[in-house]
């Protein structure tokens, strides 16, 4: 067992610095929220179960514990802005509003998906929503972020391109060179590092000699902030803040999002490299949980409240799969399709 | 090819510089990105006044970060610019082939056709400059191996004029390859220059006893075989493909239907390359319209040498082009093998 079995994770969300304090929400902005939240929780609740039923195949990874920041980061970010994202996109997609129904069928594999079934959970796409993917190689969506947030100062667009990643990225030589050309070119480009402690299996402390990813940051003289990324508040008012800031033209932002992941890599992952006492800690601090019981005391929800919108949440869910269920495949003549534009040159 | 005094001479870099500053001219969409595109005016002279006719908006100096600024064009080309992305050298371009294969190559086809990426990266290819092993690759072959990627290979100076406008217009992603050895070549060039497209393989010379296919600077090595081999009596044909992925099949096996042999030359590697395809390909459509076994003429199976006579060995060259010819039409020259015995005197 390594030392990162019995030691404290290496970053407690509870010292979230920069990120300045959110203003109070009002009772609908609490019930969107949790909304949103739950909506994500329930869909992967199930996703875990089709898997287990092989109507999902390949790799699934969940994005459990980690929806405070796609639902905080989406609030905050408009449909003129451009979404980059990883292969455990399905909370972002969501998120930012691709129909569940259609991320269900994508995820069947059925051609009503919303990447008509090409792609599978790690390559959701979204032309309506910006939704850039779901992209599959660590840190390969990072230059492809670049080259989006350059069209949009090129062509003087307002649009912010938010991209999203793990903490495992900033190991990659594509996360130096993006940050560095985003900070040298002054784009408009937020880069969010959803740092969930681990790249699969490998804790943070044992794979970076400088652990404090904000210092990374700093060293392209970017602005950074580390937030808690188990608060959705936080995560909204940081991103808004940072999206404003650059909207404004102050260049790029970096921003550290401090997160769990409570639930294996993918679904092959026997967790050996964890604690099981690590992850009921982290539980206790889980995006859900800390929301509900904080408004439950300011009064702005109630467990109706809460039961009401899982019980939305899992009819949403229940639609999708009965969509996904009764799609056709795409057949088989059409094998070779979209290899190449079928469209015309714009 | 076009009439007296409307032909201006020009070198195939300067055929490249003008196809950019027609497309840079043509559309506000476009810009060139690379290392050392703009104050130093390429690291071939490609590029050279562009920036002080277009600026540093449009002429962009990168970092040497191929990675992030070939990702960078394919992100620009998905928010609606029409980016031309230069690598240094083809040696250069697998520090981001990363972004070629799993993203340039990807995303229309896992977006499920929602995206494109009209993007074009030009790089220079090919050795011949005593080099060595790192800076002489020919990698054309290998990449024309990727579906969803369109690889043209520009071999004369219309083409280096002309190629870059219709894979700007193109909806994938293009890589034009400039072979390091054509960019002082001269030829006169129609004014205003013809148009050209991607679609076709283009017969350069015509014969009727072999056909040697061939593109990017190995055409000239087939043009002066084919020279050589009048004095033996046989007219060679010779191909350029133009375009390797997709390949022209029609042109191809028009070619080795009317000349009943065939020689395919590539400066790649012999194993697993595109001469391996092309060769499969005749074998496939066209086996019963031979009249002797598809030959090759590769580079030999080594990372280039640095001393000029090694690396002179290593490549093809018209000796060992007209040496192959001769023994596929039975003329069995010095120290080569015997042909078989049903390749006969068509070619006399």
């Amino acid at each position: 067992m390594s030392a990162s079995d019995t030691s404290p994770p290496a970053n407690q969300p509870d010292a979230p610095r920069a990120a300045a304090p959110a203003p109070a929400p009002t009772r609908p902005q609490v019930l969107h929220l949790l909304k949103q939240m739950l909506r994500i929780r329930q869909f992967e609740d199930r996703c875990a179960e089709l898997y287990q039923n092989e109507k999902i195949r390949g790799f699934l990874h969940l994005y459990n514990g980690e929806e405070a920041i796609a639902v905080g980061a989406m609030q905050a970010l408009t449909l003129q802005d451009a979404i980059v994202a990883t292969y455990r996109e399905h909370g972002h997609a969501l998120a930012r509003g691709v129909p569940m129904h259609l991320v269900m069928a994508e995820l069947y594999g059925k051609r009503t998906g919303s990447s008509g079934g090409r792609g599978g959970s790690m390559h959701i796409f979204s032309k309506t929503a910006r939704f850039y993917g779901g992209n599959a190689i660590v840190a390969a969506g990072l230059p492809l972020a670049v080259g989006l947030a350059l069209a949009d100062k090129m062509q003087r667009h307002t649009g912010v391109t938010a991209c999203f990643f793990g903490e495992g990225a900033v190991a990659e030589g594509e996360f130096h060179e993006s940050m560095n050309l985003a900070a040298l070119w002054q784009l408009p480009l937020l880069f969010l590092c959803e740092n969930n402690q681990y790249a699969m299996g490998t804790a943070l402390e044992r794979s970076e000699s400088e652990t404090d990813l904000h210092l990374k940051a700093a060293s392209y003289r970017m602005r950074s902030s580390r937030v808690d990324g188990m608060d959705v508040l936080a995560v909204q008012s940081a991103v808004s803040q940072a999206a404003a800031a650059i909207r404004a033209g102050q260049g790029p932002e970096f921003l550290e999002l401090i997160t769990y992941r409570f639930r294996a890599h993918s679904m092959f992952d026997a967790q050996l490299y964890r604690d099981r006492a690590q992850v009921e800690q982290w539980r206790k601090q889980g995006p859900l949980i800390t929301f509900t019981t904080r408004f439950k005391a300011a009064g702005l929800m109630s467990e109706e409240d809460y039961q009401r919108l899982e019980k939305e949440a899992d009819r949403e869910v229940e639609t999708a799969v009965e969509f996904a269920e009764r799609s056709e495949w795409e057949p088989i003549e059409e094998l070779t399709r979209h290899v190449y534009f079928e469209g015309a040159a714009q | 090819m076009s009439a007296p005094g409307t032909a201006v001479r020009m070198s195939y870099r300067q055929a490249v510089r003008e196809g950019l500053r027609e497309a840079l001219q043509g559309d506000p969409r476009v810009f060139l990105m690379g290392e050392d595109v703009g104050r130093y005016g390429g690291c071939y002279a490609v590029s050279k006044g562009l920036l002080a006719e277009f600026g540093e908006e449009r002429i962009r100096d990168t970092p040497l970060s191929e990675s992030a600024f070939v990702g960078a064009g394919i992100g620009a080309a998905l928010g609606g610019m029409r980016p031309i992305v230069e690598i240094m050298t083809v040696n250069f371009s697998l520090l981001a082939l990363d972004q070629i294969l799993n993203n340039a190559a990807t995303l229309s086809h896992m977006s499920g056709g929602q995206f494109n990426v009209p993007l074009v990266i030009r790089m220079a290819t090919g050795a011949g400059r005593q080099l060595a092993a790192q800076h002489s690759h020919s990698l054309e072959g290998w990449y024309a191996h990727i579906p969803g990627l369109r690889i043209v290979t520009p071999a004369t100076v219309e083409d280096a004029r002309g190629m870059l406008a219709p894979a700007l217009v193109c909806p994938d992603p293009v890589l034009i390859f400039e072979h390091v050895g054509l960019y002082n070549f001269e030829a006169a060039l129609a004014a205003p220059a013809p148009p050209v497209d991607l679609d076709h393989a283009a017969v350069r010379r015509s014969g009727r006893d072999v056909c040697l296919l061939t593109y990017g600077a190995s055409l000239q090595r087939c043009l002066d075989a084919a020279h050589q081999l009048v004095e033996e009596g046989i007219e060679a044909e010779v191909l350029d493909l133009r375009t390797l992925r997709p390949l022209d099949d029609a042109a191809i096996m028009a070619s080795v239907t009317h000349c009943r042999r065939a020689v395919i030359v590539d400066e790649g590697w012999r194993s697993g390359g595109l001469s391996a395809e092309i060769a499969a390909r005749i074998m496939e459509q066209a086996f019963y319209e031979l009249d002797a076994p598809v030959a090759r003429v590769c580079t030999a199976e080594v990372p280039i040498p640095y001393p000029k006579h090694l690396e002179e060995a290593a490549l093809p060259n018209a000796a060992r082009i007209v040496a192959a010819v001769l023994r596929l039409c039975g003329r069995n020259p010095e120290g080569a093998q015997p042909a078989p015995a049903s390749v006969g005197a068509r070619a006399s």
